[in-house]
Formats: structure tokens, C-alpha cells, sequence
């Protein structure tokens, strides 16, 4: 299958860019191997395709990176791309904001709030995606706020421990993907 | 039955970046090594691995592990050509201390001045943040880390054409991209999963 980094940045073969990731081919090999595990798995196990889908286009959204946003929120039927819309425009921040545990580091404590997700938005999502939601708002801004507590939402929610870990490998996958296709492209465009 | 999060043992939470090493502890139930099979074992890469909560906990899904791990490798430990090993761990250092990542800054800031032997320049990063003065080629490098961690992000041209300004060139800058989205990814996983702690002394 295509590349998704590539196909993003519009790398073609044999130019410049291809052959410079070409030095890094396991690299470029399992990031899409990633990508290809997180939304194409042997296994769906316990989380769904759609919800993997929800879950990436918020982040997308967030990050506010066109092409991959755009990649992420024609994967979703039209109902659930606006819900995630309507989230994404009242949830985009700046970052990485949070605190730090207690003591000299306190005076960089920048902090911030919590953001929760819209009444008409829970309604959509439901109630895992809603707290898988804010969960990622969380990771994706403020990272260094987190807590057993925020994990404790996802497992009252139904995630299990194994599908936290999954998601939080998703948040985090995209959270990479997403700044080297923009990096690249920002390299892409001075060659 | 629902999971529930674990409470982790007494401990002291590291207050300062710090090149010492850590521990880290977990706030959800890793895999017991007894119950591991062969497609979890693999998916460590590294059997040494097994030893650690956090991969023990990262192996419930072996295929993103096994994925991540390797991608990992390629972007710090491959020595052809690109960015010199103790700039991509420079970048590594930068990304964390600006998510504010003890643990991992900690690890990747002890590679770093390995590989630079800066151990002072090195410290400097830790203690003072992303906005210490280190020198023309380190402080391009640093920015641009910064730039690409920063959301909204900011890395443009700009940043290009200071990081070929101060000797690199095309590959070193893509492995420098490379490093920095990586430890946006190894981050959110070490901040959100668990919490570091000082190691007995």
C-alpha cells in the first residue's frame, strides 16, 4: 500500500526527498507499519475502526496540519466528520502548556484548563469517545498534566487497559506523523 | 470486571531535570512476564526489555510496539550519513524538556553528552530550558526542535535555512525532523502511562 508520510508531503520517487528518506528505510518502513497496525490491524480488538478514525481526525484537527487533517476526516461518515469538527474548532490550543510536580520547576508552570467536550458533542460521540476526547486534548496539549486520574475516566468509560494502551499509541503516533509530514513538506518546498 | 489504574509503591518524584537515571512506574497493569507469548516477546525487539514495566505495559499491543521500536532505532541509531548521533539525542533532549518529559529528558540528555561530551552545554539545556544560549549550531538545532514541538507549529523556511546556515545539510535536517517528531510520539507515552521516579540511592 501507498506510503501515507509520502503520499502526504507529495514525495515522488527519485526525487530529492525519496532518496534522502531512503537513508532512514526501517524508519520509513515502521511508521507505516504503525500507521498500517493502528488502522488496519490483524485484530480490531476491543476499539473499533471508526472510533480509531474519530480518534485520529481530532487529533488531526487539532494540530491544524491541512493535509493530514483532511487524510484523517474523509475516513468518517459525514455525521460523526462534523461532530468532530464542532469539537475541533471549540478544542484547538496552544501548546504544550501544564504543570510540573511540585517544587523549582513550579515557576514554569503554565497552566491551563481541562477542556470537556460539548453537550451536543457527548450526544454524538458517546460516552467513550467523549472521554477518549478529552483524554486526547490532554495528551496532545498538555501532556504534562497527566494523571492515574485521566486514565481512570477512560477506564470508567469501558476502555480497557489494553485499549488505552492502543490509544495512546495512536494519539502519539499522530502526534509524530503529523510534524514530519509538515516538516518535511517545510523541506520539500526549499529544495 | 472493569481495570482498574494501579497505585504505584512509595516513591520520589524527580522535582529537576536531571541526567541521573530514573525509574518509572506504571498507573495501568503491564503484561507479567508469565503470561507473555511469543508474538509479545518479539515485539520488545530487545528481550533485555522484558525487565521493563513500561515495554511489559506497551507490549499489550505487540504490532504498534514492535512498529514504534524499530522506527525508533532507525532515527537515532542509524550511522549513515545525516545528523551526528549526539544532535539527534540533542533534539530528543530539547523536545522533552519542552513537553516536560523528566523521564525521558533525563535518558536522552546522558546520550547526548556521551556523544558531545558538552556534559556543561548539556546541563544547560536541562536547566534552563529550551531558551539557553549553547552555541550557533546547537541553539539552530534546539529552535527548530522547539518549532516543530510547538502547536500551533511553527517551523518554516526560516528554520531550514538557519540549520544549513550553521553546517546542515538536507539528510541531517530530515533526521533532525525525524528526532524531534519521534519524541513527540515517546513523550505522551512516558508522561501519560506513568510517572518517574528517583532511584535508591
Amino acid at each position: 500500500m501507498t506510503d501515507v508520510i509520502d503520499s502526504l508531503v507529495g514525495i515522488a520517487p527519485g526525487s530529492k526527498l525519496d532518496a534522502i528518506r531512503a537513508q532512514r528505510s526501517e524508519a520509513r518502513k515502521h511508521a507505516q507499519a504503525s500507521y498500517t497496525s493502528l488502522f488496519e490491524p490483524k485484530e480490531l480488538g476491543g476499539i473499533g475502526a471508526e472510533e480509531r478514525h474519530a480518534i485520529a481526525a481530532f487529533v488531526a484537527g487539532l494540530h491544524g496540519e491541512a493535509k493530514t487533517d483532511a487524510f484523517y476526516a474523509a475516513k468518517l461518515p459525514a455525521n460523526l466528520r462534523a461532530a468532530v469538527a464542532t469539537e475541533v474548532a471549540a478544542a484547538r490550543s496552544k501548546g504544550p502548556y501544564g504543570r510540573f510536580p511540585k517544587g523549582p520547576l513550579s515557576v514554569e508552570d503554565a497552566p491551563g484548563p481541562s477542556w470537556q467536550v460539548s453537550d451536543a458533542g457527548r450526544a454524538a460521540l458517546g460516552p467513550r469517545l467523549t472521554a477518549a476526547f478529552e483524554h486526547t486534548h490532554m495528551l496532545v496539549f498538555h501532556p504534562r498534566d497527566a494523571s492515574a486520574a485521566s486514565l481512570q475516566s477512560l477506564l470508567d468509560a469501558g476502555w480497557t487497559t489494553t485499549d488505552i494502551v492502543t490509544v495512546s499509541q495512536l494519539v502519539s503516533f499522530l502526534s509524530y506523523q503529523i510534524r514530519v509530514v509538515s516538516g518535511l513538506t517545510v523541506l520539500a518546498s526549499t529544495l | 470486571m472493569t481495570d482498574k489504574t494501579l497505585t504505584p509503591p512509595p516513591h520520589t518524584e524527580p522535582v529537576v531535570f536531571t541526567r541521573d537515571m530514573l525509574d518509572w512506574l506504571p498507573w495501568l497493569e503491564p503484561l507479567a512476564e508469565a503470561e507473555m507469548t511469543e508474538h509479545h516477546i518479539r515485539s520488545l525487539v530487545d528481550a533485555a526489555r522484558v525487565k521493563s514495566p513500561y515495554f511489559r505495559l506497551l507490549a499489550r499491543d505487540p504490532d504498534v510496539l514492535e512498529a514504534r521500536t524499530r522506527t525508533d532505532k532507525d532515527i537515532f541509531y542509524n550511522p549513515e550519513a545525516g545528523l551526528p548521533r549526539a544532535e539527534r539525542e540533542l533534539a530528543a533532549a530539547a523536545t522533552s524538556r519542552l513537553n516536560g518529559c523528566i523521564y525521558c529528558a533525563s535518558v536522552h540528555a546522558r546520550f547526548a553528552a556521551t556523544y558531545s561530551k558538552r556534559v556543561d552545554d548539556v546541563q544547560r539545556l536541562l536547566d534552563e530550558g529550551v531558551e539557553a544560549k549553547l552555541d550557533e549550531r546547537w541553539d539552530a538545532i534546539v529552535a527548530a526542535s522547539v518549532a516543530l514541538t510547538a502547536l500551533p507549529m511553527t517551523f518554516g523556511k526560516e528554520h531550514v535555512e538557519r540549520l544549513r546556515s550553521v553546517g546542515l545539510d538536507d539528510a541531517a535536517i530530515a533526521d533532525l525532523i525525524g528526532a524531534a517528531s519521534f519524541f513527540n510520539w515517546a513523550n505522551r507515552l512516558m508522561l501519560s502511562l506513568g510517572v518517574p521516579a528517583t532511584q535508591p540511592k
